[in-house]
């Protein structure tokens, strides 16, 4: 395949790490490799052939300890264009805390000679206590409420494409702030390649000090709505009013829902994203979620080439200055 | 039995506000004589120049976990572990496998501690049956077999009418009502303290109030009863102001602090550490203030470990299914020698106080003093030494501890049990 010819960033920054946790412990030109990495895979998607033997020979396990379907089949067939052979292994997380649990698994697998590990977790720090533990680089696909890298990576990528820049971009993160792994993701790696994020949510949604992560806080969906040049909606769950933190999805929707007429109020040209799957009704409505400021289905599809650059960069071989292809 | 002399060292005893150079002779198990110079006159001398002689450390909150997970530890494990860390008292909190809830529970302790014969083992039972919060246990047939104090520790007892009649009703013998301060609603579910880490790495987070609306409630109640309440493992700077007002009032309140919650913040969880998974949470550093000064300041009475053992799989587990529990007994006092002698905070006399004296007072044990009379329980500490955890070295069953690696200054060099030297 035909790699980019300029590429600025990644002439001095080189994937050394393992395993691939969260956005927080990379650096801006780490991030930029990823996003210029991706860059060159993404074609490969448009070929009537769309695979590359870059990972030949190489296994790649999704396991995935809570229930996913977007995440899991983008990273299957994001192995596969790059001609891994991949496993699925849907482990129920809750029969893991008694007798076997997630080491006894990994260990297994590392005994089966694999690759690579892309793991989903519920429980925050799950994938960073499997890391320490193999030799087998581990991508994180999601870790509770912590971190899930690859989605906000998605995010940079389609900001990147759509806009032309991140730096002095206005993002809004708007919702479950709290517990949501993409907001957090998307913190670290929009702040790190200078963009200025809101977050944005009734406080019980918003987490204790968040401003020191870097970012604003507003409480009220009119404070970010003029001026924000990316509104990010995260998916307002069912359970958030078992447990108090908001009154009624009604309410919430009345209060930060985006529909036609709050759009109205927006910056032409604004961005409307969201991790999916999206709450018709409640915190985005099916017109705007299919309008024209939508790059919903954008982010899917940049999904896959940032998935096939974080595998082929944490497999390690061949590097980033020689041709996959 | 010969008579043994420890020679030259400098003896810390504040009962009798004794600090200084001093021979202490030690003659059928008791202490016989304190004096600035005592002959040898046949007695074995043990040299202790350069050493500090205190009165055998007094733990007011140990998880010996037996009966139930002796996996996690033994009565044995965890009294010699105890001896280890210089402690020859601790009390046995009730969470075991079935609760410390009854007469017989109790007494089978009690055969083993004597079949043992190791460190002195004085049990805390339960205050509701099964530690459920439902139904009172029998206080005074607990007393009678030994019991020191009463407590759910490990749960809060959550209702106040049960915890009302429970104060009220312990004003029969005296003893004191422990209580783990944690409102469960408020905690929720929360795996740390609830703050900027809990936030960066989205773990659930238990605020400080859990515990401090908890302390001021059973504060009320016992002023209402004149019932003694004490709070364990105090963590946030608000309870310790809410119990100095208390005690300003007079209300019949005692507490008790960790090392982990001097030294330590919320910090150290992060990285996912589960060995600095803990309940109550390591907080901010300005609760471990608050700490430091409610212990300088006199509001915060004892020092206690809650060693809390577990086994190896549980704590290597992620962070939300990993237990609450650290091992403590074997560096406690390392870790305050550390942490509050060697910055000045507190003096060595002080520091006994709060390890030993208080304790002691505080379950009605005549130990945690070196006057003559008394049982020779007896810990001698090389405070100018120098030494780096390692978990695996425990003595205890439990191999997890926020310190590893740290290098920590004070070691207990010997420890005398009624006279004799005992090894863990």
């Amino acid at each position: 395949m035909a790699m980019t010819t300029t590429r600025p960033a990644s002439q001095t920054a080189r994937w050394t790490k393992k395993d691939l946790l969260g956005l927080r412990e990379l650096s801006a030109e780490e991030i930029r490799l990823i996003l210029e990495t991706a860059e060159s895979f993404r074609e490969i998607s448009l070929r009537p052939i769309k695979k590359v033997p870059a990972l030949r020979g190489k296994t790649v396990v999704n396991l995935f300890f809570e229930p996913s379907t977007r995440t899991r089949t983008s990273f299957e067939l994001a192995a596969k264009r790059l001609s891994a052979d991949i496993v699925n292994i849907a482990a129920q997380s809750s029969s893991l805390s008694k007798g076997e649990t997630a080491l006894d698994t990994v260990r297994n697998l590392e005994a089966l000679k694999v690759d690579i590990l892309v793991i989903r977790h519920a429980a925050a720090g799950a994938p960073h206590l499997i890391a320490r533990r193999t030799h087998t680089p581990v991508i994180n696909a999601g870790d509770g409420a912590h971190e899930h890298p690859t989605q906000a990576l998605l995010d940079l990528f389609t900001i990147q494409e759509k806009k032309g820049r991140i730096a002095g971009l206005r993002v809004a993160i708007v919702g479950d702030i709290a517990h949501s792994r993409v907001a957090r993701s998307n913190i670290w790696g929009l702040t790190k390649l200078g963009a200025s994020v809101t977050v944005c949510g009734p406080p019980t949604l918003i987490p204790p000090q968040v401003e020191q992560l870097g970012v604003q806080v507003a409480h009220r969906l009119e404070e970010v709505l003029a001026e924000a040049d990316v509104l990010m909606l995260l998916r307002i769950q069912h359970e958030r009013q078992e447990r108090h933190l908001i009154p009624s999805l009604r309410e919430y929707r009345l209060r930060y829902g985006i529909d036609r007429e709050r759009l109205a109020h927006a910056k032409p040209g604004v961005l409307i994203m969201h991790p999916g799957p999206v709450n018709r009704g409640v915190e985005l409505d099916s017109a705007v979620a299919e309008g024209p400021y939508s790059v919903i289905l954008d982010q899917v599809t940049n999904g896959l080439a940032i998935r096939m650059a974080v595998l082929y960069l944490v497999s390690g071989a061949p590097k980033a200055d020689e041709e996959p292809a | 039995m010969v008579k043994l002399l420890i020679k030259g060292g400098r003896v810390v005893d504040p009962a009798s506000r004794r600090d200084g150079r001093f021979d202490v002779l030690i003659d059928k198990g008791l202490v016989a004589d304190v004096q600035p110079s005592i002959p040898g006159n046949g007695a074995k001398v043990i040299d202790a120049s350069n050493m500090i002689v205190v009165p055998g450390l007094v733990d007011l909150h140990t998880h010996l976990r037996q009966p139930g997970r002796e996996d996690q530890e033994t009565i044995e494990s965890g009294c010699r572990a105890a001896l280890a860390g210089g402690f020859t008292t601790v009390c046995a909190m009730p969470n075991t496998t079935p609760a410390m809830d009854q007469r017989g529970i109790v007494d089978l302790v009690h055969q083993e501690v004597l079949r043992l014969g190791l460190a002195d083992v004085r049990p805390i039972g339960a205050i509701t049956k099964g530690r459920e919060g439902k139904e009172l246990t029998d206080f005074g047939e607990l007393f009678d077999a030994g019991c020191v104090a009463l407590s759910d520790d490990g749960s809060s007892v959550a209702d106040a009418f049960l915890m009302r009649r429970a104060l009220e009703y312990a004003t029969l013998f005296g003893r004191p009502l422990i209580q783990h301060a944690e409102d469960p609603a408020l905690a929720a579910d929360g795996v740390m303290h609830e703050g900027l880490v809990s936030t960066t790495l989205g773990l659930r987070g238990m605020p400080a109030e859990a515990e401090s609306v908890m302390v001021a409630r059973d504060l009320a109640l016992a002023e209402l009863t004149g019932g003694w309440i004490h709070f364990a493992h105090l963590s946030s700077a608000k309870s310790v102001e809410l119990i100095r007002q208390a005690k300003r009032r007079g209300v019949r309140v005692t507490c008790e602090v960790t090392p982990h919650h001097l030294a330590l913040t919320e910090d150290a969880v992060e990285g996912f550490k589960t060995d600095a998974k803990v309940n109550p949470p390591l907080r901010t550093e300005q609760d471990r203030l608050g700490l430091l000064e409610g212990l300088r300041d006199g509001t915060i009475d004892c020092i206690a470990t809650d060693h809390a053992p577990h086994t190896d799989w549980e704590k290597e587990a992620d962070f939300d299914a990993a237990p609450f529990g650290i091992s403590g007994l074997e560096t406690a006092l390392a870790v305050c020698a550390t942490t509050l002698v060697t910055p000045g905070r507190l003096s060595w006399p002080q520091l006994i106080e709060k390890l030993a004296l208080n304790p002691a007072k505080l379950i009605g044990s005549p130990a945690g003093t070196l006057r003559p009379g008394v049982e020779a329980d007896l810990t001698i500490i090389d405070p100018a030494a120098t030494w780096t955890v390692d978990p695996a070295r425990f003595v205890s069953k439990g191999r997890h501890s926020p310190f590893a690696g740290r290098t920590l200054t004070g070691a207990v060099v010997r420890v005398l049990r009624h006279g004799s030297e005992v090894e863990a």
